[in-house]
């Protein structure tokens, strides 16, 4: 059944079909992608300098994750896994938070007020679920809010897949399933996690639409998105979109995918670089130049500098904050636990 | 005898084993090219071909659910679930499957599965990646639990699971893999349900699992100097578990001390208690005292994951100030 995916920017930066967004729009999505990387580069090297625990980056998925954020709005949700930082930030969730839970404190998985994306799901496949049940109450409370759910090729094999799917199907909840396929999960390729031609084509199973688009085209995924959510908002059922791109880098800082993949498919890949194309594009518009450019990145590095700053600046927790979040009304057993700890303060 | 790590011990062990069985084979996510996330399975495949180590989808109901379905026809499996906590992921294929087929069947189906898994922490990898949950399949009827300590035991113990006809849980800790020690060179298989004292001693009695075990000796070198003499025992299993060798110990030494990893309420220390208070009272001159891990998730934080995780410095405290 399946078509070729949905483009809207050639690799070479030509428009086919008609512009899906205004100009200054899509100077605006580029902008974003430009601090994602600055900011994907900067946690990657923080790791090194043993500043943050292990951090999966994201580079080479830029136009997927922010496609697919832009085409949400603020009272929509974002329940997205460990590798879409550059999504939750577009949606409000501030890089200091992602920071700081990188580092190792849990206060960077609580969100400003008001900011509807949940923290990363470190359990593969763990959260898709909740964006059934998140859009689920939002039709109980009577809003038009949609839920975005986002998950990796491999999320697909495990069984919370299958149910999260069959009950948006089901219950025709407001849900969109975005998945980035980015040719790995970990040291196995797509064509062993799946023998199924696309990941898309499992959506017929469930009795749901499935779409392919060009993960490196941040106008296709925008506008792929953009559609599915309005078919959810409309209560029309979910939809799956499987985005295809790639992981550029390893699956974590303490990955090497020396180990087990090709080195010419990586640069294979940075050909198809997403940035490099919306740039291509806004410049033959003539609404990107070197100036701009220079802009914008100046602009991420004060940006990144100011979060991690932010982040660096929080007190270390206190021994006592082990128990302080363990529930919403704390139990005897744990307040004894906490005051042996306290006093034998070891 | 050679020195090995305790990481290089796991694929040691297998390596042992389907050597002597061409049956046994093995799958789990990235154990096979990769060599497994902690490098624990490297060059298996290379010596016994993907047939036989077989890198899985990220589909923990199915790694246990097809290990089971061969296991019941005779083959014997080994399964991996990548990190401990993910046996929650697949609870229902451990605990009511795996662990009743037996009983379900009059004894007709056996299910000889070794489910490997990384265990504990120390790592910094949060409250989701770094769980103790020895506990969890203790606490099942029908399922084996062991939790060794040293490279050896890795070995021997790995040998004694796979060659047992139960499903057997086997935690590999995680902040063990560097560790290194001395393991035979002839092939080694070990008996499960068997208690090793690594320290004699005669004040008091420290039973301790997998990390707890080196943190406990440490402590107890250290309780020597102040003029305590503490007997460690390594509970090496906990399903079956070896009641003779602590009862025996605290026959001797009149005080039990546990050093758990696992979160406090239900640890495996509570049964361990609860056993000694049943069987041993008259031979107790004070209250068993259980040192565990608070009744938390794991701090991904260091400083509070070094807190929360007993500690040589805690250990070595509590047991002074009881007997004090
Ligand atoms: C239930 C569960 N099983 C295994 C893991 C270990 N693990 C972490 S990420 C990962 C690969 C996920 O691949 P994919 O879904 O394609 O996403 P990607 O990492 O490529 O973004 C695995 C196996 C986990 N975190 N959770």
């Amino acid at each position: 059944m399946s078509a070729e995916p949905q483009q809207l920017l050639a690799p070479d930066g030509t428009l086919h079909g008609d512009l899906p967004l205004p100009l200054g729009e899509i100077s605006r999505l580029y902008r974003a992608m430009v601090v994602a990387r600055v900011f994907d580069g900067k946690c990657s090297a923080m790791q090194r300098q043993g500043r943050l625990a292990t951090y999966a980056p994201y580079e080479g998925q830029e136009a997927a994750q922010i496609g697919a954020a832009s085409a949400l709005e603020a009272s929509d949700w974002l329940v997205a896994s460990y590798r879409d930082a550059a999504a939750m930030a577009l949606r409000g969730y501030p890089w200091s938070n992602l920071i700081l839970g990188r580092t190792g404190d849990e206060r960077g998985g609580h969100a400003p007020e008001g900011v509807r994306v949940l923290p990363p799901s470190i359990t593969v496949g763990g959260h898709m679920i909740h964006a059934v049940g998140i859009a689920w109450a939002e039709r109980l409370k009577g809003t038009d809010a949609v839920a975005l759910t986002m998950f990796g090729d491999g999320a697909t094999s495990e069984g919370d897949f299958h149910e999260a799917m069959n009950f948006a199907a089901v219950f025709a909840t407001p849900t969109v399933f975005f998945c980035q396929n980015n040719g790995w999960a970990i040291s196995l390729p797509t064509s062993r996690q799946t023998a199924a031609e696309t990941i898309a084509d499992k959506a017929v199973g469930y009795g749901m639409t499935g779409l392919v688009v060009d993960g490196n085209d941040v106008l296709a995924v925008h506008e792929a998105v953009r559609r599915a959510v309005s078919t959810a908002r409309a209560g029309e059922g979910p939809t799956l979109i499987e985005a295809l791109t790639y992981r550029i880098g390893p699956h974590t800082t303490t990955d090497d995918p020396g180990r087990y993949r090709d080195p010419a498919e990586v640069e294979s890949w940075r050909e198809r670089d997403p940035l490099r194309r919306v740039r291509r594009f806004l410049e033959t518009q003539g609404a990107w130049d070197e100036d701009a450019q220079a802009a914008a990145e100046h602009d991420a590095g004060l940006e990144a500098e100011a979060a991690v700053a932010a982040a660096e600046m929080v007190a270390a927790l206190d021994g006592d904050e082990i128990f302080s979040a363990m529930y919403a009304v704390p139990t005897i057993h744990l307040e004894e636990q906490r005051a042996r700890l306290r006093r034998d303060g070891r | 005898m050679a020195e090995l790590s305790y990481r290089d011990a796991v694929a040691a062990g297998i390596a042992q084993e389907m050597r002597r069985d061409p049956r046994l084979v093995m799958l789990g996510e990235d154990i096979a090219g990769a060599g497994g996330v902690f490098k624990t399975t490297v060059g298996l495949l290379d010596e016994f071909g993907a047939d036989r180590v077989r890198d899985t989808p990220i589909s923990e109901q199915a790694i246990l659910g097809a290990a089971m379905g061969a296991a019941m026809t005779g083959i014997p499996v080994i399964a991996e679930i990548m990190f401990s906590d993910f046996l929650a992921v697949c609870f229902d294929l451990l605990a009511n499957e795996m662990a009743k087929a037996s009983y379900m069947t009059a004894g007709q189906v056996t299910v000889p599965v070794v489910v490997r898994t990384a265990n504990g922490g120390g790592s910094r990898f949060g409250a989701q990646h770094s769980q103790s949950v020895e506990n969890w399949t203790m606490m099942i009827p029908g399922l084996k639990v062991v939790a060794p300590s040293t490279p050896a035991d890795v070995i021997g113990l790995m040998a004694a699971a796979i060659r047992d006809p139960d499903p057997v849980v086997f935690f590999e800790h995680k902040s063990l893999f560097a560790v290194k020690g001395e393991v035979p060179d002839a092939e080694h298989v070990d008996r499960l349900g068997t208690a090793v004292v690594r320290r004699p001693g005669t004040d008091c009695t420290i039973a301790a699992l997998a990390l707890m075990v080196p943190r406990a000796l440490e402590a107890a070198e250290r309780l020597a100097a102040d003029g305590i003499d503490a007997e460690v025992i390594d509970v090496r299993s906990l399903v079956p578990l070896d009641t003779s060798t602590i009862l025996g110990s605290v026959a001797k030494t009149g005080r039990l001390f546990t050093v758990e990893e696992n979160p406090r309420l239900c640890g495996w220390g509570a049964e361990v208690a609860s056993i000694v208070a049943d069987e041993a009272f008259w031979d107790l001159d004070g209250p068993v005292v259980r040192i565990t891990t608070p009744h938390v998730p794991l701090p991904a934080a260091e400083a509070l994951e070094d807190l929360a995780i007993p500690s040589v410095d805690r250990i070595a405290a509590t047991v002074a100030g009881s007997l004090g």
